[in-house]
């Protein structure tokens, strides 16, 4: 077995084994705790350029399938878990994972330690580091850590989103028309609405509010993905024109700091983020608690004692997450357009939230009823 | 505001006596509900008549009933006390069914009694076969194709259409009772018999057989707000066909993508919203076809069960306590994690380390009895633990079931492969270890998958077992940190290692100390450290970081008593929870260590820091060594945990551990029989007369010597095992001829048995100085029966003050000659006038629980504080223990307390599919007790037995036949049966003495003799069919000998089957006269606990 170092740049050093593809790697580390869906996590573009460590022990019990990717490739840039699966153990499954993050050329370690790593990140916040399997001083590996570029200020989502625009079919008959701005989306995004019937036009990260209009769709949505809300001042200005037309909009994740830059609001970075498959979102209206599949470093920050004025008129906080109270989503009152922190689509983690797509869908129809001029 | 205001007091139905099934997981669930109604305001009413439990504990409850749980009962409970709720879904299916029958009963809307947790529809809904099927249908889940049947001609219809196997599921049983596979038409007409008796809606569902799938459970919880949370996914490594029960189960699911566990996720969400739990958990089982992934739903439990105790445990999530929060108005959102203390309770727990559970078995206490495993619950007990990998989990678990032959093991050539594989074909007891053996022996994964249907990720793990005990094993370098370590991160213990290398433990122990290769202690948080966890929940693995917060008190570490077993279960757990909180209120820090997840001890909030680890010596060691590096440990408590933290007494004491209590010194003169002996001598106390064989013939030479009838046992086992009565030369050389493992090392021990002899039981307290008599225990059967398996009455009902007094005198003798600081338990035998001495124990005993609540007195807090240096003078200061006077000075009218023991006998069968004898002998069977307390002994023993077994009868028929030695001691009781209105029936040796004696008996055909010339049925077969309502028969003759004993044997097990009320003593039969003439008197009342004490203790005051 081949040794492998992970470094930190605080210094700590983990030590493990290489496990996928040997070399060299560096990145934001972060840790998930879902307990399924590596698959899922590993194809998930908003994990671009981060390192991420899984506190699950067992990773790679079920192999790996070409149906459950999120996306055409890994996408994080380094894998950390404890004990990977020695045989794929599933009737779907295709090859083993240490064979597909060879594949993608994916470095990863396999180390006892990733609870104390967890228990580091949560006290120190997530961090850069650096993984590799050919250096074997840490000091040498963590003065290139310490060059490397960071998150907070990263301009990320052209990087993953799709250079040209493509088309997903609505399943059955097609109701809508959305216009989806790719941030780095998952493919169970326009998979949930096409179920919904909705005809997707996912646009690249770089599309304008015109270039977005200029489609007539029923509704906008923006996707989820990596990077620092503050720095994606394009998607932003998308938005507000998006916004002004009054056009239904949905936001997720990504989506979500985008629309609250949008209404004037500020993000921050949190300590170590959510990233996980259980987190308890708040529903402020109904008081319903829905069991949430997360994946944010940043978030909004947004005043949770009532409605507020923004330029599109007032806004609320529509959901906060009840772990840490942050704010988890956000709704026009006087317009259609509102946007959660987290994953309604759900690959991995629970389905309580896939309402909010057909939330976005009777927004959709609301809209074309009350604005005859309109619609397909 | 959260939680309703409307609800006042709230009555809990517990799960009543510990049976295999229904085990003291409820009695975790029944505390954590009365702790959180309590704390939150509400008057709490409990009934159970299980006093060995923590949840009767008067603590516990505003009014605690240890009555029957019956409807009349629960009736006379409701009428007294008028709740205005009933909380029923955290006492098993006993207080699920006797919810129903309230009910049905309208016994509730009488009294305007709500049900929360679940309404009666919902139960109907979850419970009920065939409506489950179509709600499970409803929401576009699959279920497996099925039939309901009522008779046996439509039971055999269903299978033109399913198949064989088919699999036989009857309705309202707990714990798969009276199900199984049926291969053929022989085997289904037996099978569903016994399941269309054993439902009491005489209701079997017949279904596709889905053997070898894979299996899986979901612990779900819901509130008044519909949110819904999975608080942990349970995998079954034995594929379908074992009960979740017997099998070895893993936390969180191992093999499951996320799109097939969000799909399980998404229909157990339906399912619970469908059925209808308005409030608390519920359990969802389902199989996974292994190469097609086609989910079935199997089944739901709309209340607590088993797997969520085990899930809380796993997860430390508190499933009964929220639920509890939950039925009175709670959201879950309202509710804090008590672990994090800042997260709510509405989140799903996600776990950094895997939980393994395995089952203990006790195939051993019923010979003859088939141990395979199938859907019918047989285990005893389980284990559970925790580590970091699978590996490392899986061979704590196994270790931790303290039973030879359990861990995996590399020292002797494994048997044959063929051999092997073809054993591990069927499911039993120990397959796990010959999995091990066949993978070592060059068995493939896949051929092992494709014999046992354990999936290949499991296999393959322990092939890595195989092979880091291979590394060790082979390599010629000395042991290196990092080959320690790498064993010790797959499970292995010191003693493994030391087998691989031929070492002993302590060598590896030493030698890896000096490696400086020590376990860390890790949390469970329910979050994978995402967030601090405040409450110290702590397993070990072989990490990076121990999480151990330094303590600023003095510790105190106790030790539990490891899984239940026949003859160790929730009574010891009661007395270890006792003396933490006793301990922690007196300004320790307590620290509980053990390895049961059903039990109250092993609850977060039991003490203040708790280790889930093996009992063994290295686990104990280690976590001893921890809490010393972290503060100062005051001392270690093995009295309480019954024989299993006893037998490590001497080697933590060696190991430099300071054990408080009993020294282990004083430990082994009571244990080791020559010493005893010495200590017996010294006090001039008398003990029968006694001798060691190692042949038959020096047997029955001392038998001849010191006269029959004796008791027989190996001198190498504990707990009754292997125990025999025997009363002649001929049973004495038929029992030596099977006790194989006789050699000079492991003599055969011969005492003379006391015939006719009263057994007597005392639990007392001995600080050095003063000794606090507990309880002295009458049995009402003879000296033979194991006390475990004997029902007693307190105080005692024949012994007369100078009896009392030389039991006194006796045991201070014993306590100062033993050195007891602490609890002892004495066992005596009144013969002749001579008060014999049959064994001491320097320890908590069984019936530690029983006798604290039938006297108001907490003996085992009081234990706990002598053993950390307190008087009893003190502790009578303080109140703790009464000013004056102890439990042999009772008053006069302090209520009668009876223990009755409950039997297992209805869960085995032999290979045949015929029941195991019932015959109560000098080893213990029974898996757990009742109690029946009021103010005389017929209506206390009528109690028992209802809570027992059933109602006594007041009418009808009885059945005698007894052996001739009892002849004379029947006639009187029998005598008054008939008086009392019964018919006598009996056997025409029987019959001839009752006639003689004026009691008119009619005569029924032996078993033996086969039904008459015209038909005229035997008396199993009246049994069978009903016609009989009590029996009475006296066994005699011994094993392997034809005639009566055999006769018995079959009439016994008929009892069993039909549920019919069996005396098998005289003494016994005595017992149940007084109690049928209190029943017949009608007018059975109930009083709680608390009033039982105010009484007791006004008494003692007005002396």
């Amino acid at each position: 077995m081949t040794q492998a170092i992970l470094v930190l740049e605080d210094g700590r050093v983990f030590r493990g084994e290489s496990f996928g593809a040997e070399g060299e790697t560096f990145g934001e580390v972060v840790f998930n705790t879902g307990m399924t869906g590596y698959q899922e996590t590993l194809t998930d573009p908003s994990y671009h350029r981060q390192i991420v460590a899984m506190t699950a022990p067992h990773i790679g019990n079920t192999g790996v399938n070409d149906l459950d990717p999120e996306s055409g490739r890994v996408q994080v840039a380094g894998y950390v878990v404890r004990q990977p699966a020695r045989v794929a153990s599933n009737w779907r499954a295709q090859r083993s994972l240490d064979q597909e993050l060879k594949n993608h050329g994916v470095v990863g370690i396999a180390m006892p330690g990733t609870r104390a790593l967890t228990r580091h990140l949560r006290d120190r916040g997530a961090m850069r580091a650096g993984i590799s399997s050919v250096e074997a001083d840490p000091r040498a590996l963590l003065s290139r850590v310490l060059v490397s570029p960071g998150m907070a200020g990263s301009d990320l989502a052209a990087e993953v989103a799709t250079k040209e625009p493509y088309t997903v079919p609505a399943r059955g008959e097609t109701r809508f028309r959305v216009a989806a701005v790719d941030l780095g989306i998952k493919a169970m995004t326009p998979y949930r609405m096409a179920e919904r019937g909705c005809e997707v036009t996912v646009l690249p990260a770089t599309a304008t509010a015109e270039q977005i209009l200029a489609l007539n769709p029923d509704g906008v949505f923006f996707s989820n993905g990596p990077g620092d809300p503050a720095t994606a001042d394009g998607p932003v200005a998308a938005m507000r024109g998006v916004l002004a037309s009054g056009k239904p909009t949905f936001g997720i994740c990504f989506g979500n700091q985008i629309f609250g830059r949008a209404l004037g609001l500020g993000t921050y970075k949190l300590r170590f983020g959510h990233r996980g498959v259980n987190q308890p979102v708040q529903d402020r209206r109904t008081g319903r608690v829905e069991i949430s599949a997360h994946n944010h470093g940043f978030a909004v920050e947004a005043p949770l004692d009532g409605p507020f004025e923004t330029p599109f008129g007032r806004a609320e906080v529509s959901h906060v997450n009840l772990n840490d109270g942050c704010v988890e989503g956000l709704r026009l009152l006087d317009r259609p357009a509102f946007s959660v922190q987290y994953h309604p689509e759900a690959a991995a983690g629970p389905h309580d939230s896939t309402m909010l797509f057909d939330q976005f869908c009777a927004l959709m129809q609301h809209h074309r009823s009350t604005d005859p001029g309109e619609g397909a | 505001m959260p939680g309703r205001e409307d609800l006042k007091s709230v009555l809990i139905i517990g799960s009543g006596p510990i049976v295999i099934g229904q085990a003291c997981e409820f009695d975790y669930s029944g505390t954590q509900a009365c702790r959180v109604l309590k704390a939150e305001g509400l008057r709490v009413i409990l009934v159970n008549s299980n006093p060995a439990t923590i949840m009767t504990d008067p603590e516990f409850a505003d009014a605690t009933y240890v009555e029957p749980i019956n409807r009349e009962t629960v009736e006379k409970i409701i009428a007294k006390e008028r709740p205005d709720a009933l909380l029923p879904t955290l006492g098993g299916q006993t207080a699920l069914n006797c919810a129903v029958a309230l009910h049905e009963a309208g016994v509730l809307e009488r009294y305007g009694v709500e049900l929360i947790g679940a309404n009666f529809d919902a139960i109907q809904r979850g419970e009920n076969r065939e409506i489950f099927k179509g709600i499970v249908e409803e929401i576009g889940a699959e279920v497996a194709r099925s039939v309901i049947c009522h008779t046996m001609d439509e039971v055999l219809a269903a299978t033109e259409q399913l198949g064989y196997p088919v699999v036989v599921r009857p309705s309202f049983t707990m714990g798969g009772l009276g199900s199984g596979f049926a291969h053929d038409e022989a085997e289904l007409r037996q099978i569903a018999g016994a399941g269309l008796a054993a439902s009491p809606t005489s209701e079997v569902l017949l279904e596709e057989s889905i053997l070898g799938w894979k299996e899986y459970e979901l612990e779900l919880m819901r509130d008044r707000n519909d949110n819904v949370v999975v608080v942990c996914s349970i995998e079954n490594l034995d594929p379908m066909g074992v009960h979740t029960g017997d099998s070895i189960t893993v936390a969180p699911a191992m093999t499951l993508t996320d799109r097939e566990y969000q799909h399980m996720r998404d229909v157990a969400i339906a399912v619970i919203r469908k059925v209808g739990v308005d409030t608390g958990g519920c359990n969802i089982q389902f199989a996974v076809h292994p190469s097609t992934g086609r989910m079935i739903v199997i089944e739901m439990n709309p209340r607590v069960s088993r797997s969520s105790a085990l899930a809380s445990k796993a997860t430390g999530f508190p499933i009964a306590k929220i639920a509890a929060k939950l039925a009175i108005g709670y959201t879950l959102d309202e509710i804090p994690n008590d672990i994090t203390k800042v997260t709510p309770a509405s989140f799903e727990p996600t776990l950094d380390y895997v939980v393994v559970k395995v089952p203990r078995f006790a195939f051993e206490k019923f010979p003859g009895a088939d141990p395979r495993l199938t859907t019918h619950m047989k285990s005893v007990g389980e284990a559970m633990a925790i580590g970091r990998s699978f590996p490392e989990a899986l061979q704590k678990a196994l270790r931790s079931l303290e039973q030879k032959g359990t861990s995996f093991s590399w020292d002797t050539a494994p048997p044959p492969l063929e051999e092997l594989l073809e054993r591990i074909r069927v499911p039993h007891d120990g397959r796990l270890h010959e999995v091990q053996q066949a993978l070592l022996a060059g068995a493939g994964i896949e051929q092992v998958y494709a014999i046992t249907g354990i999936d290949p990720w499991f296999l393959d793990q322990i092939v890595a077992i195989n092979e880091v005990a291979a590394d060790i094993r082979l390599s010629d370098d000395a042991l290196t940190a990092d080959k320690l370590l790498a064993a010790k991160r797959h499970g292995f213990s010191d003693a493994q290692i030391g087998q691989l290398r031929s070492l002993s433990e302590e060598v590896v122990r030493e030698v890896r100390h000096a490696l400086g290769v020590r376990p860390v202690y890790l949390t469970v948080d329910t979050c994978a450290a995402e967030f601090a966890a405040q409450t110290p929940y702590l397993y070990s693995s072989y990490d990076e970081e121990t999480e151990v917060p330094v303590g600023s008190r003095p510790k105190v570490l106790i030790l539990g008593s490891g899984p239940n077993r026949i003859g160790q279960g929730v009574e010891f757990d009661y007395s270890c929870v006792h003396a933490s909180f006793t301990l922690s209120e007196a300004g320790y820090e307590t620290v509980m260590v053990n390895c049961n997840p059903e039990t109250v001890s092993t609850d977060y909030d039991t003490s203040d820091r708790l280790y889930f680890e093996p009992l063994t010596l290295e686990d104990v060691l280690e976590v001893v060594y921890a809490e010393q590096r972290t503060g100062v440990v005051a001392g270690v408590i093995v009295q309480l945990g019954g024989q299993t933290p006893l037998g490590l007494a001497q080697r933590l004491k060696d190991a430099g551990v300071p054990i408080v209590g009993t020294s282990p010194e004083s430990i082994h003169l009571a244990e080791d029989r020559g010493a005893f002996g010495h200590v017996l001598a010294r006090a001039e106390l008398p003990a029968p007369k006694h001798g060691t064989a190692t042949s038959a013939e020096e047997a029955v030479a001392i038998a001849n010597e010191i006269g029959y009838p004796v008791l027989v046992r190996p001198s190498y086992v504990l707990g009754g095992r292997g125990m025999e009565i025997v009363y002649d030369d001929a049973g004495l050389v038929a029992y030596m001829s099977t006790a194989t493992e006789v050699s000079h090392d492991r003599p055969v021990l011969v005492d003379r048995f006391l015939d006719e002899a009263i057994e007597i039981d005392v639990d007392a307290l001995f600080d050095g100085t003063e000794l606090y008599l507990g309880g002295v225990m009458e049995h009402i059967e003879e000296a033979g029966i194991h006390s475990g398996d004997s029902a007693c009455a307190l105080p005692p009902i024949t012994l007369g003050r100078e009896d009392i007094k030389r039991i006194r005198e006796s045991t201070l003798r014993l306590a100062r000659g033993i050195g007891v600081r602490g609890l002892m338990n004495v066992q005596y035998a009144l013969s002749a006038g001579v008060l014999y001495v049959l064994e001491a124990n320097p320890r908590a005993s069984r019936t530690v629980p029983f006798v604290s609540k039938a006297t108001a007195v907490p003996l085992a807090k009081a234990a706990a504080r002598v053993m950390m240096g307190a008087t009893i003078a003190q502790l009578r200061a303080e109140g703790l223990l009464p000013a004056a006077g102890d439990g042999g000075t009772l008053p006069l009218d302090a209520p009668i307390a009876v223990k009755e023991a409950v039997l297992p006998f209805n869960r085995f069968r032999n290979a045949q599919g015929q029941g195991v004898d019932t015959v109560l002998g000098p080893e213990m069977r029974s898996t757990g007790e009742v109690m029946g307390i009021d103010e005389v002994f017929g209506t206390a023993y009528a109690k028992s037995q209802a809570a027992a077994y059933g109602s006594l009868p007041i009418k009808g028929r009885v059945f005698v036949s007894v052996a001739n030695r009892d002849k004379r001691h029947m006639i009187f009781p029998v005598k008054r049966l008939a008086d009392l209105g019964f018919e006598i029936l009996a056997t025409s040796g029987t019959a001839e003495v009752l006639r003689r004696n004026g009691v008119h008996a009619k005569v029924v055909r032996k078993h033996s003799d086969g039904p008459g010339p015209d038909g005229e049925p035997t008396v199993v077969r009246r049994v069978l069919d009903g016609e009989v309502d009590l029996i009475v028969n006296t066994p005699f003759g011994g094993p392997g000998q034809p005639g009566p004993r055999l006769d018995g044997y079959e009439i016994r097990t008929a009892a069993v089957v039909r549920g019919v009320p069996c005396v098998t003593t005289v003494q016994g039969l005595a017992a149940a006269v007084q109690g049928i003439e209190a029943v017949s008197r009608g007018d059975i009342g109930v009083r709680s606990l608390q009033e039982h004490a105010r009484r007791l203790r006004g008494e003692r005051a007005a002396r």
